[in-house]
């Protein structure tokens, strides 16, 4: 193992709320506060920091975050491109080939948002690509948008509306053993589930994930620091970003994907080029964390990450088998982003990095290795894969 | 009078995109064919991904579609489309057009009846200032 390979030491993360809880504090500062959180976790100081990555439009500038950070000497500031919370861990992935080069020594990856003080995602925006070929069609939202997959996903394969809630109920089970998620207190029924009112058909409105207020970090340094840090080493056994042919205007703007991957998230050459980096193999993953925006691609994702075949993923769920209790691969033990809060699949990673040091709320025995996807359906689209040292 | 409010969004094309947009105003349906190679794409684009060429041909669009996909929006994202709630997005392609799918509104229909593979024929929207806006009808 080389001492330069990339470990996940420390987490951090402002308190979640729904969108516009956040009043008192700027983004810009909660963010920094999650970026402190995640480095003293680690053990480390400030100054030991000298890189910065983030992804989707960050609005927290890398360079004023080294000034409000404090730190001495900035060696990596990285953004992913893309919308939505595809490059997530991309994020991540660009944060371990800034350390494994040896580019910078300890990179904070961030993730800030207060829908309240900027734009609320479901909403019309006129900034989006090719905003000219869905604005004027009403094809406005993202909900809207990936109910087109998701529709079509469903006309294919045996996938129907009981399958969709089991994503959904699943996460507000865990969320209602997460003190921190945003629906913690608040339980979730099938019939409550089905008499969710329409946003999208055939998304209903718990098929969405939260809009929220929140901040979340992580700090990644070479496996050789890691080792005299104050936490379990969690090594990023393979993180990569990307996509497929024409999904850059994708769902988003377009739908000319290929008609052989129209119904997917666009990870399926992503997923093996992951394992195979990993050296590990679907049967190896303890625990999963898919990014929920909306419930349908994470059974696309179930499907391409290997779990099961395709058009197989509704048999999949129906079995029990992502619960947390019965479950041969529990997913989104925080509750996800669907119930624990919308922070574009930042919290999951942190939820990911807690069920390896053994400190979730919804706990899964001895989990050694966990997949972490970015935003699914879009490009780029993303992955990691944390492995227990 | 339009298919939706005119506070509706409306076509707002970058330079890339203009061509389609000044075609659709003579409510004309045009994609973009590679004058070398001849593969057609949308949303347009200034070369072919397939032989990088940049000459562009506008091959016009049949009447006749078939739906790829829908969803029936429930949930009003922008004021203006409130009135119109439910109303039918859908992603339509063309037989005779290989590779490219179109985003539109199925109109005219019950948002119940509307299924994929429903043929679907193209009508022009008028909305205003001298623009046009492909949808479709049952």
């Amino acid at each position: 193992m080389t001492r330069r390979k990339a470990c996940l030491v420390g987490v951090g993360q402002s308190e979640f709320t729904r969108w516009g809880g956040i009043k008192d504090r700027s983004q810009f500062q909660i963010t920094a506060q999650a970026i402190v959180s995640a480095i003293r976790d680690a053990g480390m100081q400030p100054a030991d920091v000298d890189g910065l990555a983030s992804f989707s439009d960050d609005a927290n500038s890398a360079p004023l975050m080294a000034v409000a950070l404090g730190l001495p000497k900035l060696r990596w500031s990285s953004m992913v491109w893309g919308g939505g919370g595809g490059g997530s861990m991309g994020g991540l992935a660009q944060a371990c080939a800034a350390v494994e080069s040896g580019q910078a020594e300890a990179v904070a990856v961030y993730r800030g948002l207060c829908q309240g003080q900027g734009r609320r995602f479901g909403k019309f925006s006129a900034v989006r690509p090719g905003a000219s070929f869905v604005n004027p069609f009403g094809l406005f939202s993202p909900p809207s948008m990936l109910a087109l997959l998701v529709r079509r996903f469903m006309h294919l394969y045996p996938i129907t509306e009981l399958h969709l809630a089991e994503v959904a109920l699943n996460a507000r089970a865990n969320a209602n053993r997460n003190p921190n998620a945003v629906m913690h207190d608040k339980p979730l029924t099938l019939e409550q589930y089905l008499d969710g009112r329409w946003i999208a058909e055939p998304l209903r409105l718990y098929d969405c994930c939260l809009e929220t207020d929140g901040a979340c970090a992580v700090v990644v340094t070479t496996r050789e620091r890691a080792a005299d840090l104050q936490q379990p080493v969690i090594e990023v056994l393979s993180s990569i970003h990307g996509g497929g042919p024409q999904w850059g205007h994708g769902p988003l703007a377009s739908h000319n994907m290929p008609d052989a991957d129209y119904a997917s998230t666009n990870g399926r050459g992503l997923a093996r080029d992951l394992y195979a980096a990993a050296g590990v193999a679907p049967a190896d993953i303890d625990v999963a964390q898919i990014y929920d925006h909306f419930s349908g691609l994470v059974l696309m994702a179930l499907e391409e990450y290997g779990f099961c075949g395709r058009g197989e993923s509704g048999a999949f769920v129906e079995s029990g088998a992502i619960r947390r209790d019965s479950g041969k691969l529990p997913i989104n033990t925080s509750g996800g982003q669907l119930s624990e809060a919308y922070v574009h699949g930042m919290n999951l990673l942190i939820e990911g990095v807690r069920q390896l040091r053994g400190t979730s709320t919804s706990q899964v025995p001895d989990a050694r290795v966990c997949l972490v996807t970015g935003g699914l359906g879009v490009s780029p689209t993303s992955a990691a894969i944390l492995g227990r040292v | 009078m339009s298919y939706f409010p005119d506070d509706m969004p409306r076509p707002e094309p970058t330079m890339d995109e203009a061509g389609f947009w000044e075609f659709c105003k003579d409510r004309s349906l045009r994609f973009q064919a590679c004058t070398s190679c001849g593969t057609l794409r949308h949303p347009p684009l200034p070369m072919c991904p397939h032989c990088q060429s940049c000459g562009i041909d506008w091959k016009e669009a049949p009447p006749d579609a078939e739906v790829y996909s829908y969803t029936v929006v429930r949930h009003a994202s922008h004021p203006a489309v409130t009135p119109r709630l439910p109303y039918v997005v859908a992603v339509v392609e063309f037989p005779a057009l290989p590779g490219v799918r179109l985003i539109t509104n199925i109109t005219d229909i019950d948002p119940g009846a509307v299924r994929i593979g429903l043929p679907v024929k193209l009508w022009w929207d008028d909305i205003g200032e001298g623009m046009h806006v492909p949808r479709f009808r049952a």
